[in-house]
């Protein structure tokens, strides 16, 4: 059994809101007392991966479980899948539109940053079915 | 206990390095500083040491008080006396972020505030 799970909504295309789940993430993990550089990698892959559903996926869910021994992120999308995996986790590389690099994002980093950050990150993606996304940290 | 050796910079002595106007967090003047980052791509912040940091930046949205968050930003200063709309007011308010509006551009700001002894994350 998991000491906490919880899971938010996120909705595709709702900038207003966007990244306000992995601000709740953080404050939850804060409020349990984790190391802060704990809560910054975890912080930040749910940040990164919140705004990939809000930009590219679809309507979609975040799933935080926390252990004993891990915290794990699972973030599931309808939207249009991932088509090229590989290529997706390249630095540089990004489907972003004009809208979305004018608010910051759509560098090609979102992906290569979790990759960085998380201790092991899984992605199942199937073109036109979604993308499911898990990312695992240790909890030493 | 801080352990690095850089001594750090109150948010009051970056807003009249950078004649800046106080738009969250007027009772914040004697927060410290530790370092400082200039950055308008968002990625870019969640990848480097930025706790304790202020951002620099040239956008004016939502997300940069999201990401700021996320990132461990201790203060938002806006280039170019942007005027930031009030739902960025808002949720900064709410996170207890302060946000700054400096007149200069971002390299006139950067300079000014190397001159003052901030330095950058790396």
């Amino acid at each position: 059994m998991p000491d906490l799970q919880r899971s938010f909504k996120v909705k595709f295309n709702d900038f207003m809101k966007a990244g306000d789940v992995s601000v709740q993430i953080q404050s939850i993990l804060k409020a349990i007392g984790f190391e802060p550089a704990l809560i910054r990698r975890v912080s930040v892959c749910a940040y990164e991966s919140e705004m990939n559903v809000v930009m590219h996926g679809g309507d979609g869910d975040v799933l935080l479980t926390v252990g004993p021994k891990s915290i794990t992120v699972d973030v599931r999308d309808d939207g249009p899948g991932i088509d090229n995996t590989e290529l997706a986790f390249q630095e540089g590389y990004s489907t972003a539109t004009h809208e979305h690099r004018e608010m910051g994002f759509g560098a090609g980093m979102g992906l290569p940053n979790i990759k960085k950050s998380a201790d092991a990150v899984e992605v199942n993606s199937k073109k036109g079915k979604g993308a499911h996304l898990k990312m695992t940290f240790k909890v030493e | 206990m801080s352990r690095d050796k850089t001594p750090h910079i109150k948010l009051g002595d970056i807003m009249e390095t950078l004649r800046a106007k106080i738009i969250v967090g007027q009772d914040k003047l004697d927060l410290p500083v530790k370092t400082g980052c200039a950055s308008d791509l968002m990625s870019d912040m969640l990848r480097g040491p930025t706790n304790g940091s202020v951002l620099l930046t040239g956008l004016n949205n939502i997300q940069v008080i999201r990401t700021s968050v996320i990132a461990g930003v201790v203060a938002v200063i806006l280039i170019r006396d942007k005027k930031p709309a009030p739902e960025i007011v808002s949720l900064a308010s709410e996170h207890g972020l302060p946000v700054l509006s400096t007149p200069f551009t971002m390299f006139s700001s950067c300079g000014r505030l190397f001159n003052k002894g901030l330095r950058g994350i790396e």
